[in-house]
């Protein structure tokens, strides 16, 4: 057992600490989210040029040849530092299916663009039931001379609105069976026929709807084999689900530390407030949070980056950090009082990535259900 | 990072499932004595199943083997402590207060002659110790502590009263704080004794706890007249030694082994169990409590796992094993909650019904569980350790 991270992970984590603190301040942040795109082309390029989006990737590819944990260090200070844009789109969601379901000429191509930020790409699953469910895939590949017709409506679809490529999730074979029939098609997002519309949310993250209308798709263009695209979005989903507890709990660290700092400095009743025991509780209660979601969801990534089942640990991780972000932003919007609650402050911008983050790759209700079934119930 | 055991760790494991499984008496199990549920009965093969176990150096497996411990690494003894709670072993608060945390202090500030005299005794099992520690008066605040205890000749005559010494109608020995000058101010007044029970002077009182057991006492001291070599220590530098004592390193990992074993009887109960034509596990509301409750023993378990890396790693830890015992013990409490709304009006039968389930451990359970959380600190104290000690949050 070794509950520490090695040098090298440590040394990321601080080089990523100092960078962020740097290139990402709070004002850009605000920017960012104000903003259509919802990302800095200038941010991007320099954590391109540090090797992030290539971190977890082989080395044929572009990659640093890191691994799943290496990146989850990475998206524990990206969380801390909330970074916008579509680092977890293209890295994450993209990145990860090309390098599981890619032939090898995809993967060159695609996942070779991705390291070195080239591309940014997004996947587009959830459609309008908002379920992370094989029977809710209902937007169509149709065959047609050597390739495909895609209609359908995509909703929740993370940055399409800034992304060159879709991962489009499609139902090539209507059968019994659900997750049989579902085929991965790699969309131009500049084709006759895709539009998207951004979506106006409380985290001000780039969701959008994605309408297809008759897109072409060259038959090249599946990522992974026809109909069986399911196992490859269940496998992904999983490291989605980690990867964001990471950014979480990396926000729930930010969370915390600005509490405490303010408890210390805000003086009331001629003491800081830090030293009444109501506000010592709720930094208790909170770094307990912290701690333990770091933990659980480090042991996840741990497994999946192993790979290891990690079924149980990936639910067990998202369930619960999920609920204790909320938990922590919201003590940290209690102790920060009126101050908290404006826009010039920036508890805000946790507080709403942290309802983002628990409705993201399940939410805690749909993750206990996981976790039922992992115990024998 | 590497959330798994070694081959080795896993081996002794084995080996340790294997022992208890050959060594714990069947009489012990139909007792199913729970946390302060003894008996006289169950007190005595306790008592012979920890010999045993000294025997094995499992008793103080934390110990140098020349005071009769195993000289165990981190890591074992964690999986030890695991697995002595999920199988039901008779271990308990006696040996966590003989072993962890008297035998520790004397080997820490005791001279040669007192290790020699008290630490393989406690380590073969041989004895056990009470605390002297709580009094009417001095409860979270300990400092406030007024049993005096007098220099006089050769000896030191200790006056006064504590509370709560668990198991004191039994022990062979009280581990004391007692006021030694006065006339300074707390934290610098008082020093730490080995008391004999058998001495003149003491009368020990029972206190009978909400699950009807005699488990805690109150103990009177009237001009007991102790040996001045029984300090322990410097003279007024107890509170010192009190404060070292609280950072010997206490994973806490029974408390997620025990709410393991709880969770586990009730998945069994759940899928074997009808109501309203349809079995338990299907209920999607329980489904979605027991789930939480197997989440929350994970996240318990990795803030105790962390105690004994920390330790592993050659670090010290102090504000992570109040955050461990705080985690825990409010998750029993929910535990046993969520284990009476499983149980359904059944849940509030004790044992000796004939209805009850099982030998009515959650009922037990969830009686028990109001004490995690006080003994030993109280969770409040334990928030404060983590804000002050762990976050640097001022005091005034």
């Amino acid at each position: 057992m070794d509950l520490g991270l090695t040098e090298e992970q440590e040394m990321l984590k601080k080089s990523a600490q100092e960078f962020l603190a740097k290139e990402c301040p709070k004002k850009l942040v605000r920017e960012l989210d104000e903003s259509d795109t919802g990302y800095s082309r200038d941010l991007w390029n320099k954590m391109a040029q540090l090797g992030w989006m290539g971190l977890s990737f082989p080395e044929k590819y572009g990659g640093n040849g890191g691994s799943f944990l290496d990146l989850t260090v990475l998206l524990d200070e990206m969380g801390y530092n909330i970074v916008p844009g579509p680092f977890f789109s293209t890295v994450v969601l993209a990145g990860y299916t090309l390098l599981e379901a890619g032939n090898e000429e995809q993967k060159k191509e695609y996942l070779g663009k991705i390291c070195t930020g080239e591309l940014i790409i997004t996947v587009a699953l959830t459609e309008l039931d908002g379920t992370y469910d094989a029977a809710s895939i209902n937007t169509t590949a149709k065959a047609k001379g050597d390739g495909y017709v895609l209609n359908g409506t995509k909703l929740f679809v993370p940055d399409a609105n800034v992304a060159d490529y879709i991962l489009v999730v499609a139902r090539t074979k209507k059968s019994a069976n659900p997750d049989d029939g579902i085929t991965i098609f790699i969309v131009d997002a500049k084709s006759a026929g895709v539009k998207y519309t951004l979506l106006k949310t409380l985290a001000r993250d780039k969701l959008c709807e994605v309408i297809l209308e008759n897109v072409r798709v060259p038959k090249a263009h599946i990522i992974g084999n026809l109909d069986k695209g399911w196992s490859v979005i269940q496998s992904l989903l999983k490291k989605a689900a980690v990867a964001k507890c990471a950014e979480m709990v990396g926000g729930a660290q930010a969370s915390l530390d600005m509490a405490v700092n303010y408890a210390k400095e805000r003086v009331q009743f001629n003491r800081p407030i830090g030293s009444f025991q109501a506000i010592q509780h709720y930094c208790a209660n909170m770094v307990t949070d912290v701690d333990g979601s770091r933990f659980i969801t480090y042991k996840a990534a741990w497994a999946v980056s192993e790979g290891l089942p990690a079924d149980k640990e990936v639910s067990i991780a998202k369930a619960w950090t999920s609920e204790a972000f909320k938990r922590v932003a919201v003590l940290a919007h209690q102790i920060f009082g009126a101050i908290g609650f404006t826009m010039d402050h920036d508890m805000h911008l946790y507080f709403r990535r942290a309802k983002a983050g628990e409705l993201a790759y399940g939410d805690a209700d749909f993750h206990r259900d996981i976790v039922a079934r992992q115990i024998g119930l | 990072m590497d959330f798994k055991f070694t081959a080795e760790e896993e081996a002794f494991r084995q080996e340790v499932k294997d022992w208890l499984k050959a060594n714990i008496p069947p009489r012990w199990f139909e007792l199913t004595t729970g946390y302060w549920q003894e008996t006289d009965e169950s007190w005595k093969i306790a008592r012979a199943f920890q010999k045993k176990l000294g025997v094995k150096g499992w008793l103080a497996p934390a110990y140098p083997r020349e005071y009769g411990g195993a000289d165990l690494g981190h890591i074992k003894r964690l999986i030890l402590a695991e697995e002595l709670t999920y199988h039901n072993a008779p271990v308990g608060v006696e040996t966590e207060i003989t072993v962890n945390w008297v035998g520790m202090a004397l080997q820490h500030f005791g001279n040669e002659q007192q290790k020699k005299d008290y630490v393989s005794r406690v380590a073969k099992g041989d004895i056990v110790f009470c605390l002297g520690y709580s009094e009417p008066n001095a409860g979270s605040d300990l400092a406030s502590l007024q049993t005096r205890a007098t220099e006089k000749g050769d000896e030191y005559i200790i006056n006064g009263q504590k509370i709560w010494c668990s198991y004191a109608h039994y022990a062979d020995y009280c581990w004391l704080a007692a006021v030694t000058d006065p006339d300074v101010p707390k934290h610098r007044n008082m020093s730490m004794f080995v008391v004999d029970m058998k001495t003149p002077g003491i009368t020990v009182r029972p206190l009978i706890n909400i699950l009807g057991c005699h488990s805690f006492n109150e103990v009177f001291f009237d001009d007991v007249r102790i040996p001045k070599e029984n300090l322990v220590g410097e003279k007024n530098n107890g509170w010192f030694q009190l404060a070292v004592a609280l950072d010997f390193e206490r994973s806490g990992v029974q408390t997620a082994a025990g709410n393991q074993l709880l969770l586990d009887f009730l998945v069994g109960y759940a899928k074997s169990t009808k109501r309203n034509g349809r079995f338990l596990s299907e209920d999607p509301a329980l489904r979605n409590e027991l789930a939480e409750m197997a989440i929350e023993i994970e996240v318990a378990r990795m803030l105790c796992y962390r105690i004994a890396w920390i330790y592993k790693t050659g670090g010290h830890s102090n504000y992570e094993s109040s955050m461990a015992m705080l985690f825990g013990s409010e998750l029993l409490r929910r535990m046993t909650d969520v284990g009476m709304r499983v149980l359904g009006k059944y849940g509030q039968l004790m044992n000796g019904s004939k209805w009850a389930i099982g030998q009515a451990e959650i009922a037990r359970s969830y009686l028990a569980s109001l004490s995690i959380g006080v003994g030993g600190g109280t969770n409040e104290i334990q928030k404060n350790i983590i804000a002050m000690r762990g976050l640097g949050l001022p005091r005034k």
